[in-house]
């Protein structure tokens, strides 16, 4: 009872050498394929620096490609060499040079003893193979591929563009069901010798020739025609990124490879000094008996993958700059932008503050000065309350905010009379939680203390922009969350309408309110919005407020509105 | 992009390379040891004037991260840098009295030794004061980051400015030669870059830091350009536009993604703002080598008379490259 492993070499030598010398003088054959690319004199010194042990053969070289047929070809020889010559070994490991065992032979040898007739082969149907990367999958089998996906790029495509719109459809051999797996795999003595004895082999070997990457499906296809018993799974740990590309491990991965308890990993990066001098060092305590777990260290690598592939949301650096539309989450975390509230309330921001716990800006667009919480000159990701470098790219400064500010809820005030450059992407953005109070603009004119002329002129100004914004917030692309009161409607019943907002805005705010901010004086205001349209000026944007009547700002806030309800 | 703007910046990009090798006539080789260059080694290409102070750490630095050899340009330095130079093994060495502006700030020059002895190597273009890091780079090599880039078929790396400064005034505490100058200047901005595409060249405008923050607040399209790509499998028919902000073939400023994900990505640490900041900027200020007319000297000088500090309360203290690949300064992409 005995295991043999069949090499594959191309590059760093000096590893594989090591490796091999590792199987090898622990009492399993190895037979070795190299590259024909590689330089003899190299080859030469390869074989050299393993002459001194018997259980080692090397096979006939031959040019390989990566996802043609030599590949195959080349496994099927090192294979044929190892049953003929070491008629003791029972099961075949398929190994590459960049393999590294991270286990003791001495446990797979134990491990492969307990389990005489199982063939370990990923061996999996195409219907059902959700990694394939690159587009092809049951084409593999349908189309001919005779040109080289890594040399002859151009041909490679146009072939199967041609291929495709002649609807050609290759004829599958009968008993072949296409499955598809990882390549490296450890078969029975039983099993990989029918296989290469087939009678039908010289037909398999035709038809696979002109698939696409066979050496991926090759044996996964027609180890079901002999295999007693298949674990459809691979001994070997070798995770992929996105690309199918596999992972490399370098001396940093030292924890994880342990962890994994697998028996053999790839690929290894050749100057892992650390990593090789650990596992091939032998003296590694033993996990007998222990299942090899991959899984265990997936987390790190579906990291990286959707690192790759998604990023973090809401940010954009100088390796990640997405598309419009492509954010994937314009900003990092929600955010509420209050517009109107504090015109309405004397207080609002402090009031906010006390009630939510979260961060409350002021104007972060006013044109004079970013108004940051605290009147801060600088804030969190080191930003300036400059006005121009804000404008400079209004967008990315409040990317930066909030990227800058995750892990806490940012608010702030918005209004007509600051910079509109953002309304677009506050529109655009999921994230955000926009209120509004419309037409409160007018209740700073109507305190202010300016010639009415002025006031009309600014009104007006003012009506203009709001009208503006409150077109993109009501636009079939907006996306953000958008409540839009006019200042009639809104102080109809305020106290519900801001527990609306406080409900959504953070966790503090689950009891009722108790407090309420402190409203503007309103005395008067129907006529001061009747003077603005005797003037020649119409007011919309506010409601309904009747002239003369004033509006019983008193009665529409008890001072303690818990007692009321 | 048209057939007609292909053709443009082929042109262009010949016009550069042209030029290179014109402006190799303004350099003198001081010590030629590239014969000793193997076809695996990572080169490092740079120019330099008046640096003795830093060159020791900056040698080091790259040494240890397992760079082979170093082709530099000194543009006539009058204080022991060239002699310091011409004694290290490892270092090839050129000298210019010739004009740092008519050379487009040395780019000419390096795309000329690029060309001669940079074809199939990993090339890796920085100033004295910047010093690269990138992911995994406390436990990974430079070649383990090469040979990932090889095997993933991407030919340029991208490394964004990152300018360091000290908590206090500029001038506070003097740097001794051969210290890490990250003792001293270890702070820096953490999030206010602003970036903007190059549709022309396909690259990225990456603007900001303490340096839009302080000097240009009121004039920020002024604000140095912060974006760079370092690292390059280099052909001889590529060239450097401007400084190492972009290259040609356009190709290769594609260091970022545009489709949601995350390129991987480095920082070159800028250890500009040492107590020699001062000196420097006023000496660069009457020399008037500098772009755009030195604009941006100037903005230091005028603000250097009261010796500012570029720290604020909001300044991140450098730790690590997990730190910047966690503030989102950099990516590990899909390396794993």
């Amino acid at each position: 009872m005995s295991v043999g492993f069949v090499m594959l070499v191309h590059t760093a030598l000096d590893r594989a050498s090591q490796v091999a010398r590792h199987w090898a003088s622990r009492d399993c054959p190895v037979v070795i394929h190299a590259d024909k690319r590689v330089p003899t004199k190299r080859f030469r010194a390869f074989m050299e620096s393993l002459s001194d042990l018997e259980n080692i053969r090397f096979t006939s070289r031959r040019r390989c490609e990566w996802g043609t047929w030599s590949l195959v070809a080349a496994t099927q020889e090192v294979s044929e060499v190892m049953l003929r010559e070491f008629p003791e070994v029972r099961h075949v490991y398929f190994a590459s040079g960049s393999c590294m065992p991270l286990r003791p032979v001495s446990e797979l040898k134990d491990y492969l003893a307990k389990r005489p007739n199982t063939d370990f082969i990923e061996s999996v149907t195409i219907e059902d193979v959700p990694w394939i990367v690159g587009g092809l999958d049951h084409e593999r089998f349908t189309l001919r591929f005779p040109f080289s996906w890594k040399r002859q790029r151009f041909l490679f495509d146009r072939y199967v563009q041609i291929q495709r719109a002649l609807r050609v459809r290759r004829k599958i051999p009968e008993r072949i069901d296409p499955h598809m797996g990882s390549q490296w795999w450890c078969l029975t003595r039983q099993t990989l010798s029918a296989l290469l004895e087939d009678p039908d082999r010289a037909t398999f070997d035709r038809y696979f020739r002109r698939v696409w990457i066979p050496d991926e499906s090759y044996f996964q296809t027609l180890v079901r025609l002999y295999s007693r018993q298949i674990e459809s799974r691979s001994l070997t740990l070798s995770k992929f990124d996105f690309q199918g590309k596999p992972h490399i491990f370098y001396d940093d991965h030292l924890q994880l490879l342990r962890r994994s308890d697998c028996f053999v990993a790839r690929k290894i990066w050749p100057h892992a000094d650390r990593l090789y001098e650990t596992f091939l060092s032998g003296s590694r305590t033993t996990m007998a008996g222990t299942e090899p777990s991959p899984e265990k260290i997936d987390r790190v690598f579906a990291q990286a993958v959707d690192r790759r592939t998604r990023g973090r949301a809401g940010l954009t650096m100088q390796s990640r700059f997405p598309n419009d539309g492509w954010e994937n989450g314009r900003t990092a975390a929600t955010y509420s932008v209050f517009e109107g509230f504090n015109c309405l309330f004397n207080d609002f921001e402090q009031w906010l503050t006390r009630r939510t716990g979260t961060r409350v800006h002021g104007n972060l667009f006013d044109p004079r000065r970013v108004q940051f919480a605290g009147t801060e000159s600088t804030y969190n990701g080191a930003l300036s309350d400059s006005a121009a470098l804000r404008d400079y790219d209004s967008e990315a400064f409040l990317i930066n905010l909030i990227w800058a500010t995750r892990g806490e809820r940012q608010s702030f005030q918005f209004g007509p009379a600051d910079n509109q450059d953002i309304s677009w992407f506050l529109a655009k953005d999921s994230n955000a939680q926009v209120n509004v109070i419309s037409g409160a603009w007018a209740l700073p004119l109507f305190h202010s203390n300016r010639n009415f002329s002025e006031i009309r002129k600014e009104a007006a100004r003012l009506q203009k922009i709001e009208g503006e914004h409150l077109n993109i917030l009501r636009s079939p692309y907006t996306k953000a969350r958008v409540r839009i009161w006019t200042l009639a409607d809104f102080i109809q019943d305020p106290m519900t309408n801001l527990q609306d907002i406080l409900d959504e805005t953070g966790p503090r705010s689950s009891r009722r309110l108790t407090e309420v901010p402190q409203m503007i004086d309103m005395t008067g205001f129907g006529q001061f919005l009747q003077n603005l349209k005797n003037q020649g000026m119409k007011p919309v944007l506010m409601g309904d407020f009747p002239a003369g009547n004033d509006v019983a700002t008193a009665a529409a806030i008890p001072a303690k509105p818990y007692l009321v309800r | 992009m048209g057939a007609l703007t292909s053709y443009r910046l082929r042109l262009e990009r010949k016009r550069w390379r042209v030029r290179a090798f014109r402006k190799r006539r303004e350099l003198r080789s001081v010590v030629n040891r590239t014969s000793a260059i193997r076809s695996s080694d990572i080169l490092v290409f740079s120019t330099m004037r008046n640096e003795r102070a830093r060159l020791e750490y900056f040698l080091r630095f790259y040494r240890e991260l397992g760079v082979n050899h170093f082709l530099m340009v000194d543009n006539a330095s009058d204080d022991g840098s060239r002699e310091f130079l011409r004694e290290q093994r490892d270092v090839s060495l050129w000298t210019t009295g010739a004009s740092y502006k008519r050379s487009r700030f040395g780019v000419d020059w390096l795309n000329w030794l690029q060309m001669r002895y940079g074809h199939g190597h990993w090339t890796l273009v920085v100033d004295p004061d910047e010093f690269f890091v990138y992911p995994f780079c406390d436990t990974r090599p430079l070649r383990a980051l090469t040979d990932w880039l090889d095997a993933s078929s991407i030919k340029s790396f991208g490394a964004m400015l990152l300018d360091m400064y000290p908590k206090g005034a500029i001038s506070d505490v003097p740097y001794t030669p051969g210290q890490n100058p990250f003792e001293i200047a270890n702070w820096f901005d953490s999030s206010n870059y602003t970036i903007k595409r190059n549709r022309l060249y396909g690259n990225l405008w990456v603007q900001g830091g303490p340096r839009a923050r302080a000097f240009f607040s009121d004039l920020p399209e002024r604000a140095p350009a912060l974006n760079k790509i370092p690292l390059v499998k280099w052909h001889r028919s590529y060239t450097y536009v401007s400084s190492t902000h972009m290259l040609l073939p356009r190709g290769l400023n594609q260091v970022y993604d545009e489709w949601g994900g995350e390129k991987a990505s480095g920082c070159l640490l800028h250890a500009k703002f040492l107590d020699t900041f001062a000196e420097k900027s006023a000496e660069e200020l009457t020399r008037g080598q500098h772009y755009a007319n030195s604009h941006e000297y100037r903005a230091y000088h005028s603000k250097l008379k009261d010796d500012p500090s570029l720290w604020c309360k909001w300044s991140e203290k450098y730790i690590n490259w997990r730190q910047l690949e966690i503030l989102g300064l950099m990516s590990k992409g899909n390396w794993a």
